[in-house]
C-alpha cells in the first residue's frame, strides 16, 4: 500500500512537470516556427512600412530598450537602497512588518493599475506627458516590489558572521554593509533585478496610457518623445490591424523578437550569477 | 606590578525580560589570560560580548553598570564604539573568514581604518600572520581564497585578522571548540605567546583548557559570577561549594 502511494505521488509530480514543459514547448515551437521566416536584417533594422504590412520593427525594438533603460535607472538604485534599509537598518517593529507585507502585496497588483497610476502621477501631475520617461517610471514602479524583495532576500542570505566580523574589527555599520555584505549579495540582487526587468519589458498595460504610440515612422528623439514598443506593437498586429491575416507573420516575428529579448535578459542574469558565485568561491 | 585593563562594576544585562548577567564585578589584569568558564547558557559569551559592545547589535538589550577600559567607561557617552572595537578585538566561536583572499582577510581591518600604503599593508599582514603562527603555512598562497584553509588555519587567520589592527585586548569566544586536538593545541600555544603583547579574555567550556592556558579563571553560573581567582587556586582550592561541584563534574 505504502509503495503504491509512493509510486502514485511520484507519477503525479512527474506528470505535472511534463505538462508544464509540454505547454511551454508548444508555445515556443509555434512562435519560433512561424516567426523565424520573417526575421531578416530588414525586419530588425527598418521601421514598419505600407501601413505596417511591410518593413520591420526597429522603432519598437529601440523603444522597448529605451524604456527598459529608464526602468533600470529608476528602480534598481531605489530598490536596492530600500532593501538595504529594510534588511540592515530597520528595527523589527510592527511598522516594518506592515511595510514589508505591503511591498510583497504590491508585487501582485495588476499591471493595468500601475498604468493608470502612472498616468495620474507622471503624465498629469508631474506633467511629463505621454513619453518614454513616464512609461519607464511606471514600469519602474511595477518592478520595484520585485527588486526590493529579491534584494532583501539576497541580503538576508549573507551570513551574519560577515557583519559581526567586520563590526568587531571596528567597521562602522555602513562600512560593514558596503565592503562585507553588499558584494556577496550582489549576484542575488542582480538576478532578481534582471528577472523583474525582463517581466517589465514584456508588459503592455503600464505603457498603454503613459507613452506608447500606435505607429511612429521615426525613432524617439528624447525621453520626452512617444515611442513604439514590442509588446504593444504585437498587440496591434494581432488584434487591431485592419488586415490581420496579412500581418500575422509579422506578429509572429515580433513575438519571437520579444521572447528572444526577454530570454537573453534572463540568460544575462544566469551568467552574472554564475560568474559572481565562482568568483566568490575563489 | 599589577595593572587592571578592564574592570566591570555591577554589570547587569537583560535580553528583553530575561536577566542574563547579574551584578558582575570583575577586574581583568593586563597581559594575562583570563578564562571564563561555566555551563552552557550561563552568560559567559554574553559577558564577553559586553566588553566590546557587540551586544549593542542585539535588539531589546538593556545594560546597566559600568565597564571600564583603562579607567574609561565604554558605555559612557564619550566612548566611540568604532575606536573601542579597534582597541578590543574579537575572535568568534565559529571561525568566520570572509570569502576573500587570505591577504585581504588580514588587511580588511587596516583598510577600513584607512590604511592605503601597500608596503605598510604587506608588512602588517605578514607580522599579523607570523603572530598568529600561520605565516609559514600560507606565505605562498596569500592571494588564494581563505575558504580553502583548514578549520584550524581559518581560526588562526581570524586571530591574525584581529591582531592586524593592533588591539590592546583580544576577546576569544570558545576559539577552539570546533577544532581537532592538534589545531586546538596550536591555538593554545598561540594564546600563551600572545599574552606578552595583549590582554586576553577567553570563554571556554573546556575546563582543562582553562586550567592549561589561563592565569585567572572566572566561574559563571546562571548569570552570576560565582568565583574569580587565580587559575591554580580556583581549580585546586575553590572557595565556593558551587565552583567545586562544577569543576569536579558534579553538574553542568
Amino acid at each position: 500500500m505504502k509503495k503504491i502511494k509512493e509510486k502514485l505521488g511520484f507519477t503525479i509530480l512527474g506528470l505535472a512537470t511534463v505538462v508544464v514543459l509540454f505547454i511551454l514547448g508548444v508555445i515556443l515551437y509555434d512562435i519560433s516556427s512561424k516567426g523565424i521566416s520573417v526575421i531578416s536584417w530588414e525586419f530588425l533594422t527598418q521601421p514598419p512600412k505600407a501601413g505596417m504590412t511591410k518593413g520591420g520593427i526597429l522603432p519598437a525594438i529601440v523603444g522597448t530598450l529605451y524604456v527598459s533603460l529608464i526602468t533600470v535607472l529608476f528602480s534598481v538604485p531605489l530598490g536596492i537602497c530600500a532593501a538595504i534599509y529594510l534588511n540592515e537598518y530597520a528595527k523589527k517593529s510592527t511598522l516594518t512588518r506592515i511595510i514589508r507585507v505591503s511591498i510583497r502585496n504590491l508585487a501582485g497588483v495588476p499591471s493595468i493599475v500601475y498604468g493608470l497610476f502612472g498616468v495620474v502621477l507622471f503624465v498629469q501631475m508631474f506633467k511629463f506627458g505621454t513619453c518614454i520617461l513616464s512609461s519607464g517610471l511606471t514600469l519602474g514602479l511595477l518592478t520595484l516590489p520585485w527588486t526590493i524583495t529579491a534584494s532583501e532576500e539576497a541580503l538576508r542570505s549573507v551570513p551574519n558572521s560577515y557583519r559581526e566580523g567586520a563590526l568587531a574589527l571596528g567597521a562602522t555599520k555602513w562600512q560593514a554593509i558596503r565592503t562585507n555584505v553588499l558584494p556577496y549579495a550582489l549576484p542575488g540582487i542582480l538576478t532578481g533585478t534582471i528577472l523583474g526587468l525582463a517581466r517589465a519589458a514584456g508588459e503592455t498595460a503600464p505603457i498603454l496610457f503613459t507613452g506608447v504610440a500606435f505607429f511612429l515612422p521615426h525613432l524617439p528623439g528624447s525621453i520626452f518623445s512617444q515611442f513604439m514598443a514590442l509588446p504593444y506593437h504585437l498587440y496591434i498586429l494581432a488584434t487591431q490591424h485592419p488586415a490581420i491575416e496579412k500581418v500575422r507573420p509579422l506578429a509572429y516575428g515580433t513575438a519571437l523578437v520579444l521572447i528572444l529579448l526577454v530570454l537573453s535578459l534572463n540568460s544575462v542574469a544566469i551568467f552574472i550569477r554564475y560568474y559572481l558565485r565562482r568568483k566568490r568561491r575563489g | 606590578m599589577k595593572k587592571v585593563k578592564i574592570a566591570t562594576y555591577n554589570l547587569n544585562l537583560w535580553f528583553g525580560k530575561n536577566h542574563v548577567l547579574k551584578n558582575i564585578n570583575m577586574q581583568i589584569e593586563e597581559n594575562k589570560v583570563t578564562a571564563i568558564i561555566g555551563p552552557s547558557g550561563c552568560g559567559k559569551s554574553t559577558f564577553l560580548r559586553c566588553l566590546n559592545r557587540m551586544n549593542d547589535l542585539i535588539e531589546d538589550t538593556r545594560i546597566e553598570g559600568k565597564v571600564l577600559l583603562d579607567g574609561e567607561n565604554i558605555y559612557g557617552n564619550k566612548m566611540d564604539v568604532v575606536s573601542l572595537r579597534k582597541r578590543v578585538g574579537m575572535v568568534f566561536q565559529k571561525s568566520n573568514p570572509f570569502p576573500k583572499s587570505i591577504f585581504e582577510n588580514v588587511a580588511y581591518g587596516l583598510r577600513i581604518h584607512g590604511e592605503k600604503n601597500k608596503k605598510k599593508l604587506r608588512e602588517r599582514v605578514e607580522q599579523s600572520l607570523r603572530d598568529a603562527a600561520l605565516w609559514d603555512e600560507v606565505k605562498d598562497r596569500l592571494d588564494k581564497s581563505a575558504m580553502g584553509l583548514s578549520g584550524g588555519q581559518q581560526q588562526r587567520l581570524c586571530i591574525a585578522r584581529a591582531l592586524a589592527i593592533q588591539p590592546e585586548v583580544v576577546l576569544m569566544d570558545e576559539p577552539a571548540s570546533a577544532l581537532d586536538p592538534t589545531a586546538t593545541n596550536k591555538i593554545e600555544e598561540l594564546i600563551q605567546k600572545l599574552k606578552e603583547k595583549y590582554t586576553i579574555v577567553i570563554v571556554t567550556h573546556n575546563m582543562q583548557q582553562a586550567a592549561r592556558i589561563s592565569d585567572y579563571t572566572a566561574f559563571l553560573l546562571m548569570g552570576e559570577l560565582i568565583e574569580f581567582q587565580p587559575t591554580a587556586k580556583l581549580f585546586t582550592n575553590p572557595e565556593n561549594k558551587k565552583t567545586e561541584d562544577y569543576i569536579t563534574g558534579r553538574f553542568g
